[in-house]
């Protein structure tokens, strides 16, 4: 069984809901992603993605766009990053899933970049760009490693594409709640909840919404219709905003993770 | 394989093409892939875009045998396929004008584009006025500052005009911020994409409403010569006027078929345009195709002196053939291109953009090299009214 798997079991087990933290790696340095890590894991979030940076990150608003740019600026690489989770397995069993556009990953070499990623310890990835149409060959390569591809859906996704997806996503099912890129929003769409209950009904998997959750409020919200909630930019922005202070940003994201942390336990 | 059985029904020439998106935009694809196979067929849209195309851009456009510029090379006959004199100045309202038809036929009221050197915007923008519709383009800093005029044609033409300040400031940045749009406003807009590029069905679609540069062509090379050209050239930036001329050619094996890439300040210095002649496969607005990138995968950035050719990436369909070795592709330098300038200035008295520049530098390379009966026909894809700033400021001149 995966790691993604196991968690999600022990969390349906207890009745919890799952709470995914992104950060970009690399933002602004490896070093600090490592740290962020365990901040993270520490604070109670059950997975942790980490964004793979990209020059043109088109699912991207402005917030991780930019901390995409921090990362590269600081000779981030996807060999650096699958380095990285290799020094974080040391000492953690949190499952760590990379998001990332096809570019890097098809200039690495998608088999050699599933072995490396494999052997690292990564559990999933998610590859905005790359929808089932064009996957084929990255996913079998990946399932037959066991490691998890997992799909995205969307508020504009027909009855077809979501039964395809139910079928083809591993791990959990990526909900895009917002028909628009990634960045806070202050409250959740409307039509939310008839979507998600369509998920349901084609799939027992797992289905995480993200995109422009930005706080507790909306992750209650959010979860009480799914089985969890991801969130990056409201996070990303604050590692932005105490970038000259890291002690003061550790302990930002500390309270944030925290207090959506709480929020879904209760 | 003929030419018209590509892309073949997922959208790929050979590995090229594709649908390389976020879930949001896949259904809209699909939907736009089925209005436009209706379309196609339905005898009323063909007549509109037929009607529009005669009455409002002005074609056919002439095939203008260039005997000045072909006295001063000494070599092969020159002729030049004049998309210069359709309305707006360039081929791209071709596209525009039957995008924006499609757009009434889904009943969307809002089009958006992006553009580098502004003429794809222009030609929207007009598109847009025409048949009353809500318009942005999204255009990059570094380019509204090279092209002043164009920003304002299309604000007189009611469009707004978003700059865009991520990354290089250029085409490509202006590509992806108008698909960050797209993904946001999908079910009220459409994007008009201005060539040869983006997600299937966006290559073939373009292409489609391109080819009547070369259909025309060919039409009128057999009036006046009785028989095909031994050669054609088109610039390529993203390749839609290039591909709107070749197309027509591609099953036609004994036409050599050339596209030139803007090779910049010099291919040596890594400061060019040329994906084609000088990158690797991979994927950014949503295919797959020849692109400019580094060692990581990271898109690295185009140079040229013209905002057209601009471009890291290129249209799929060009990889596949550069890979068949069915149209070869050379590569014409910033200095170079304004030599072709200033010659098709002073022999013909037709001021050229700096896009097509290049293809008219490569000729004047070529032809002399050709004996007096071969025939060259080369797209002259805008006029240069547009880059005369430009070139005044490089010359030192203050206008």
């Amino acid at each position: 069984m995966s790691r993604i798997e196991e968690r999600f079991n022990t969390l349906r087990s207890n009745n919890q809901k799952a709470l995914v933290a992104f950060i970009t790696a690399g933002d602004p340095d490896l070093e600090s992603t490592r740290q962020l890590f365990s901040v993270i894991e520490k604070n109670g979030a059950d997975i942790v993605e980490l964004g793979v940076p990209f020059s043109d990150p088109l699912a991207d608003g402005p917030v991780i766009q930019k901390s995409s740019q921090r990362s590269l600026k600081n000779g981030t690489t996807l060999k650096k990053i699958v380095n990285l989770v290799s020094e974080i397995r040391k000492d953690s069993e949190l499952p760590i899933v990379l998001m990332s556009s096809f570019n890097p990953i098809h200039v690495y070499g998608f088999r050699q970049f599933v072995d490396d990623a494999v052997s690292a310890g990564v559990d999933g990835i998610i590859v905005p760009d790359l929808p089932p149409e064009e996957s084929k060959e990255l996913e079998d390569y990946a399932n037959s490693k066991g490691l998890d591809m997992i799909f995205l859906l969307a508020p504009t996704s027909t009855p077809d594409r979501v039964e395809m997806v139910a079928q083809r996503s591993r791990g959990f099912i990526y909900y895009v709640s917002l028909t628009g890129t990634t960045g806070v929003r202050s409250q959740l769409p409307p039509g939310i909840e008839t979507k998600l209950l369509e998920i349901r009904k084609a799939s027992e998997r797992p289905v995480l919404v993200g995109f422009g959750i930005s706080g507790p409020e909306q992750a209650r919200q959010a979860s009480g219709i799914s089985d969890g909630v991801i969130i990056g930019s409201a996070i990303v922005k604050l590692i932005e905003e105490h970038s000259g202070n890291p002690e003061i940003r550790d302990q930002k994201v500390a309270e944030f993770i925290s207090s959506i942390h709480q929020t879904l336990k209760s | 394989m003929k030419a018209a059985e590509l892309p073949n029904a997922k959208g790929h020439f050979g590995m090229y093409g594709g649908k390389y998106v976020i879930e949001t935009l896949m259904p809209a694809l699909k939907e736009l892939e089925a209005l436009y196979k209706e379309a196609q067929t339905d005898p009323q849209f063909q007549k509109d875009l037929k009607y529009y195309l005669k009455q409002y851009v002005g074609r056919p456009s002439s095939l203008y045998f260039a005997e000045n510029l072909t006295k001063e090379l000494g070599g092969a006959k020159v002729y030049l396929k004049r998309e210069d004199l359709n309305h707006t100045g360039a081929h791209k309202i071709n596209n525009t004008i039957g995008s924006a038809l499609l757009t009434l036929r889904m009943g969307k009221k809002r089009v958006i584009a992006e553009t580098g050197a502004g003429q794809h915007g222009v030609a929207t923008a007009t598109a847009a006025a025409l048949f009353g519709l809500e318009c942005d383009v999204f255009m990059g800093e570094e380019d509204i500052k090279r092209q002043a005029l164009n920003v304002f044609r299309m604000q007189l033409l009611g469009a707004k005009v978003i700059p865009v300040s991520s990354g290089t400031r250029t085409l490509k940045d202006a590509t992806s911020e108008a698909i960050r749009n797209w993904i946001t406003t999908v079910e009220t807009t459409h994007y008009i994409i201005g060539s040869v590029v983006g997600p299937h069905p966006y290559p073939m679609i373009v292409r489609d409403f391109q080819k009547i540069i070369g259909e025309e062509t060919i039409e009128q090379i057999q009036e006046t010569e009785q028989r095909l050209p031994d050669l054609c050239v088109a610039c390529v930036g993203g390749g839609s006027n290039s591909m709107g001329l070749f197309y027509p050619f591609i099953d036609h094996k004994d036409v050599g078929l050339i596209g030139v890439e803007a090779a910049g300040l010099g291919i040596e210095t890594g400061k060019h345009g040329a994906s084609l002649s000088h990158g690797n496969n991979g994927v950014l607005h949503g295919m797959m195709s020849y692109l400019l990138y580094d060692d990581d995968g990271q898109v690295q950035e185009a140079h040229s002196i013209s905002a057209g050719l601009d471009y890291p990436g290129v249209g799929c369909e060009h990889s596949y053939y550069k890979d068949t070795g069915r149209i070869q592709y050379e590569t014409i330098t910033d200095d170079e291109a304004l030599e072709g300038f200033q010659l098709l200035s002073k022999t013909e008295g037709i001021i050229p953009a700096l896009e097509s520049s290049h293809a008219i530098a490569h000729v004047a390379k070529l032809a002399p090299k050709l004996s007096k009966d071969k025939i060259i026909v080369v797209c002259l894809s805008g006029r240069g009214d547009k880059d005369v700033t430009q070139i005044a400021e490089r010359m030192g001149i203050q206008l």
